[in-house]
């Protein structure tokens, strides 16, 4: 292309080109296509929903219904537990994992190893039958009695989700960890704080921006995994809903009433998510920038004589 | 006898490489040693010793007559619990290349956490001497700002009043004003040498050698993990005796 020809298409596309000829866009002819395919698509589907035997009345009645209420409940609160098993063992687990200590970095590797490793269903289910290997708990002050007594569906399934949990979250943390410029480590030493307040203080409040996104995410995951709890017979809403359909056997319609409150509930956990990223990262933007400015400096005076 | 800091046959290695291969060093109370030398002469490390951010094979460390990093076991020198390690470099404050200020903390929350949170002292009488050491070296009115909004030499000045707030005994300075830009390294400069008139005791890794002239009463130069030349500044920079100091001098003046 010459120049001069360049330089009109520049003409044209920022302004009316001085000889009153019109600007057209492009028509996209491909977009028209694939979206007709997908309307086509969708309404193929709608039609087989629609003509299905499926009583669709019923689904607004089961959405607020007592039984699927309690499970929602449910569901909630195994998520909110069994995160709090992980993110307190995941911390645990990456600050072992980065000490001097070699037994307590083993400890760390063999906890990895071990429960990202089995599935946690399998998981779920030992806990759940854990009385048929230990029989009584006798820890004076906290517990005496028969483990099938202290080991309800709840304890099974906190236990099981919580621990493969914490395995992720170890990971999680761990990067966080090795984020923060280790010169704020030294520079807390050097102060007299102990590596314990160097930790706690100075690392993972640091940490944190690089920890909480992906937390976002392993919550919304915790979401969905609540449903495996059914197999401990704990009461969420999966196991609501299969309660409720092995006698009247809506058994679709009680699926989609679940559908609807496990999608209210990971939307709503990504818009919180996705406030929170987007906070962080205009904190972040600030942080770059002094950042790149302090390598340029750097350069800079490598170059000057002293 | 008031020597603070009394170096005695120090050695460090890194695998076969010595980094310090036997270096006695002694500092008076209220004098100021710099310490000058091409990079990888050991002369970071020698400073990184004198806190215990670095272990050391052979020799030992004393600072106020204390032993740093290490006591007695059996007629051995064994390491410290960490826990000891903290308590002793309460009383030595050190200033970095790079600040490392608390990234997440205000300027005025830099200054007073370690006061308040290692030495257990009241927050509100802490926050009062914070805000006159921030006076004292110029940014009283910068109190609340976060480190990234500050210039170099505003968060090294932010630097010498954290390691102050704690009242240390000796102040290290590890190249402190490496990271800056050119027209900001005199305004750290001129703290330092406020305070080194005050009566600090200092040991100051540099490569201002107009610095070290003008202030220091014992200016060091190193090369290859070992102490070649010592004596007054003027004398040293003067009338250089070695080979090696003569070709360094004459690198960088």
């Amino acid at each position: 292309m010459t120049t001069e020809a360049r330089v009109e298409e520049v003409n044209a596309m920022n302004e009316p080109s001085p000889s009153g000829e019109k600007v057209i866009a492009r028509k996209h002819y491909g977009r028209w296509i694939t979206a007709v395919l997908i309307f086509a698509l969708a309404a193929v589907i709608v039609r087989q929903f629609a003509t299905a035997d499926i009583d669709w009345g019923i689904i607004p009645d089961y959405l607020t219904s007592e039984a699927i209420l309690k499970g929602l409940w449910g569901t909630i609160w195994l998520t909110v537990l069994a995160m709090v098993v992980g993110i307190v063992v995941g911390t645990a687990v990456a600050v072992m994992g980065l000490s001097d200590n070699i037994v307590l970095r083993s400890a760390a590797s063999f906890y990895l190893w071990f429960f990202r490793g089995i599935p946690a269903l399998v998981q779920l289910l030992i806990w759940f039958n854990i009385a048929l290997v230990i029989k009584d708990v006798n820890l004076p002050p906290l517990y005496e009695g028969t483990t099938n007594d202290l080991v309800t569906p709840l304890i099974a399934a906190v236990l099981g989700l919580g621990l493969s949990e914490g395995a992720s979250m170890g990971e999680i943390v761990r990067s966080g960890i090795l984020s923060v410029d280790p010169g704020q480590a030294q520079a807390a030493k050097a102060l007299g704080f102990t590596q314990g307040q160097t930790m706690r203080r100075v690392i993972l409040p640091q940490a944190m921006r690089v920890i909480v996104p992906p937390t976002g995410n392993e919550i919304i995951n915790m979401t969905k995994y609540t449903s495996l709890a059914f197999a401990v017979s704990y009461s969420e809403l999966l196991s609501s809903a299969t309660g409720i359909y092995s006698m009247n056997f809506k058994v679709v319609e009680l699926l989609f009433t679940i559908t609807i409150w496990y999608l209210a509930l990971t939307t709503v956990l990504m818009f919180v998510q996705s406030r929170i990223e987007r906070r962080l990262a205009r904190s972040r933007g600030t942080e770059k920038k002094s950042r790149n400015r302090s390598l340029s400096r750097g350069r800079r005076t490598k170059g000057v004589p002293a | 006898m008031s020597a603070l800091v009394q170096v005695t046959g120090v050695r460090k290695s890194y695998g076969a490489h010595e980094v310090l291969a036997g270096i006695d060093l002694t500092v008076e109370k209220g004098n100021v040693l710099c310490i000058i030398g091409p990079s990888g002469s050991g002369k970071s490390t020698l400073l990184r010793c004198l806190n215990h951010l670095e272990k050391i094979d052979a020799g030992r460390i004393e600072v106020c007559g204390e032993l740093i990093g290490y006591e007695r076991h059996h007629g051995h020198l064994r390491e410290m619990r960490e826990k000891d390690v903290a308590r002793q470099r309460r009383k030595v404050g050190m200033v970095f290349q790079n600040f490392n200020l608390f990234a997440h903390r205000t300027v005025l929350e830099n200054v007073v956490e370690a006061p308040v949170r290692v030495k257990g002292e009241p927050r509100d009488e802490v926050t009062a001497r914070a805000v006159e050491l921030l006076d004292r070296v110029g940014l009283g009115h910068r109190q609340h700002a976060y480190p990234s909004q500050l210039s170099g030499g505003q968060q090294q000045r932010v630097a010498i009043a954290r390691a102050l707030a704690m009242r240390p005994e000796l102040m290290l300075f590890d190249e402190p004003t490496s990271a800056l830009d050119p027209e900001l390294v005199s305004e750290v400069l001129a703290v330092m040498k406020d305070l080194a008139v005050s009566g600090m005791t200092m040991v100051v890794v540099t490569h201002e050698i107009g610095f070290a002239r003008e202030v220091a009463d014992e200016l060091v130069f190193m090369d290859g993990g070992v102490i070649v030349e010592s004596g007054p500044p003027a004398e040293v920079i003067a009338n250089p005796t070695h080979a090696r100091t003569q070709e360094f001098l004459g690198r960088v003046l």
